[in-house]
């Protein structure tokens, strides 16, 4: 939500030391601070008052279908690169009542439920959770039907981002193009190093808290530093997606026998869907009271590894699992770009890390983009 | 109630909650629904209910609802009879849907049993096995669970009230999970959580207290009376159990002989294990 005119200004730095006066600045222009907090073995965003509330000197272990977490002797506030939230949950709700429908005689009205949204300000975003909220964004403010409720929360959001400087196995956003480092779509930026942070504004909004803190001009040789170490992640990373021919190549792949293999192992379970920051497949459920006299219109998550997603009356038409991981990986990887105008993957690699037998996308993608024997 | 034209139900729908072997904790389901028991009561006729009324009339019923399995010779007359008196049959729980746990007897030997626990075991007359209701007659609805989601039985009945047919979901335990925000306990701490091929209903309990899902609400997707759906795929679960979780066969017996071990699904995996 950046405004076109904005001229960013050279990036600052600020002291670990003060890095309380962040959370002052946005409190004191009304916002709640979510940031990622530990949690349930993971982080997930939660609100915090301070940089304590932060885990702190803590590490993520991401493999496919593993996730721990591990104390080390630094003190960085943003060393765990993510957890199964990406910013999808705070702008796309799992559960949205939308209506409530009221029975009088022989007719009825329906109230229509707004939802109570704060302005809040997320910490600790990276480059793939914005390319993935950027997607969203496509999908649900387009011109013809901008979505409401997602039309409010997206913009009571203040996005505090931090470039990745490190990489978790399952991480493939260089060969997406969507990071390491965050690109676009935040209000403020931070690259953190051991002491202190480069700080940039990302939008007049972020601009307007960074003024609010205590900075110095970051040196030439500091920024080229930093540009360094993002570069030396994206380097790092091993996954990549053979994006240039992978339209084609998925829609060539329909009777490709890598399907069964792969539907050998998927259990349909959905955690990939549910996790992936762009996926936006929902239901709507009619909840009526036993009196008959009120019925509750609420918008779920779906997903298409669910059994309804398929079905219409009286036929399923996507029964097996395979037809089911077919179409996720085909919208996902080829039909999305024609939809969208971009793939609906970010390479954030959460549905490689949650996937509770650890199927891999990026290998899926490498099988089927080969042509079978 | 307000009667709709749709409604099969001119007068208040006459209900039977009926017992077989169980504990019980499936009608007291029931009776937990405080809130709506009034309008409950408005809504439909209890004509037979032993656990909450000594006042027990005769058949026929509208809606019969099933808890327990079949276990003793004496159940099997009584399904029979209940099946010709009721118009719309529901099983309510794991004994009645699937067996329960009391069918870990028809892996081993019931007359052992009897000789170790009962001085006198002549006078017990028990079958072999226990099964579940839908072997010995057809049934209407099925709700699954150790024990049943109220929620879920009420929205049943709400639809039916209504002339509608009630519509059960099946998917798995992981997407109540992902909608409620709990962290996949299988991926961030290595239980073997069947969350991926069990039901819907209980609303995640276990994995929202940081347990492993144990599979009370039977397989997803596994409809014995609706149309079919995709059998879950077990065999891939049990794999990343043992490979990756380190659960030796024996372990992995036990994780799908559970409540719900009778149900095939679940049988096929745990016996495959048994043999290895």
């Amino acid at each position: 939500m950046n405004s076109d005119s904005f001229q960013a200004p050279s990036p600052r730095l600020f002291l670990r030391k003060n890095f309380l006066q962040l959370f002052h600045a946005l409190k004191q222009l009304g916002y709640q601070i979510l940031g990622p907090v530990l949690s349930q073995g993971a982080i997930q965003w939660k609100t915090i008052t301070a940089p304590e509330d932060l885990p702190i000197g803590w590490n993520d272990r991401q493999e496919p279908g593993s996730y721990r977490l591990e104390q080390d002797s630094h003190s960085r506030f943003f060393n765990i690169i993510h957890g199964p939230e990406s910013l999808k949950p705070l702008t796309f709700t799992s559960r949205e009542t939308l209506l409530v429908l009221d029975r009088q005689d022989h007719t009825f009205s329906a109230k229509e439920i707004q939802p109570e949204i704060k302005p809040t300000a997320v910490l600790g975003v990276r480059a793939c959770d914005l390319a993935g909220l950027a997607i969203q964004d496509r999908i649900f403010l387009n011109d013809t039907y901008p979505d409401p409720y997602y039309e409010q929360r997206r913009e009571h959001l203040l996005l505090v981002a931090v470039n990745c400087t490190k990489a978790h196995p399952a991480c493939f956003c260089a060969s997406m193009a969507t990071g390491p480092k965050a690109q676009y779509g935040f209000d403020l930026c931070l690259t953190e190093a051991d002491e202190d942070f480069l700080i940039e504004a990302g939008s007049r909004k972020g601009l307007q808290v960074l003024e609010q803190l205590t900075c110095s001009l970051a040196s030439e040789e500091r920024i080229i530093q930093d540009k360094e170490r993002i570069a030396a992640c994206a380097a790092s990373q091993t996954r990549r997606l053979p994006t240039a021919n992978l339209p084609d190549a998925l829609y060539e792949a329909h009777d490709h026998p890598r399907w069964d293999q792969v539907a050998a192992r998927c259990l349909s379970c959905s955690n990939c869907t549910m996790v992936c920051p762009t996926c936006f497949c929902h239901g709507v459920e009619e909840t009526p009271s036993l009196d008959f006299q009120q019925s509750e219109h609420t918008r779920v998550w779906d997903s298409c590894f669910a059994p309804d997603h398929g079905y219409i009356h009286g036929k399923n038409f996507r029964p097996t699992t395979k037809d089911r991981y077919r179409m996720w990986l085909t919208h996902k990887l080829a039909s999305w770009i024609d939809q969208f105008g971009t793939s609906g993957c970010v390479g954030c690699g959460r549905c490689i890390t949650w996937c509770p037998v650890g199927i891999d996308i990026t290998e899926e993608a490498q099988a089927l983009s080969q042509p079978s024997d | 109630m307000v009667e709709t034209q749709f409604s099969p139900y001119r007068k208040q729908p006459r209900v039977a909650v009926v017992k077989f072997a169980s504990c019980d904790g499936c009608q007291l389901s029931i009776l937990n629904l405080e809130d709506d028991l009034l309008a409950l009561g408005a809504a439909i006729d209890i004509a037979y209910f032993p656990e909450a009324s000594s006042n027990m009339q005769e058949g026929p019923y509208d809606i019969a609802f099933v808890e327990g399995s079949i276990t003793c010779p004496e159940d099997l007359p009584r399904i029979l009879e209940l099946r010709q008196q009721t118009t719309t049959l529901i099983t309510i729980g794991a004994c009645a849907t699937s067996g329960g746990i009391q069918a870990l007897r028809n892996w081993s030997d019931i007359e052992a049993f009897k000789q170790a626990v009962y001085p006198n075991p002549e006078y017990i007359q028990s079958l072999s096995t226990s099964t579940a209701i839908s072997e010995h007659v057809s049934v209407d609805y099925e709700l699954w669970g150790c024990p049943i989601d109220k929620r879920q039985l009420l929205r049943v009945l709400t639809d039916l009230l209504q002339g509608v047919s009630p519509r059960i979901p099946t998917h798995n335990v992981c997407i109540d999970c992902k909608r409620q925000g709990h962290v996949c306990v299988i991926v961030s701490q290595g239980l073997p959580c069947l969350g991926p091929v069990t039901r819907t209903g209980c609303g995640a309990i276990c994995p929202s207290m940081g347990r492993d899902c144990y599979g009370c609400f039977g397989p997803a997707e596994h409809v014995s009376v609706q149309p079919p759906g995709v059998p879950p795929n077990m065999t891939s679960l049990a794999q990343q159990f043992h490979q990756h979780l380190q659960l030796i066969p024996v372990e992995m017996v036990r994780r799908f002989r559970g409540i719900n071990g009778s149900v095939q699904s679940f049988s096929k995996e745990s016996d495959a294990w048994e043999s290895k």
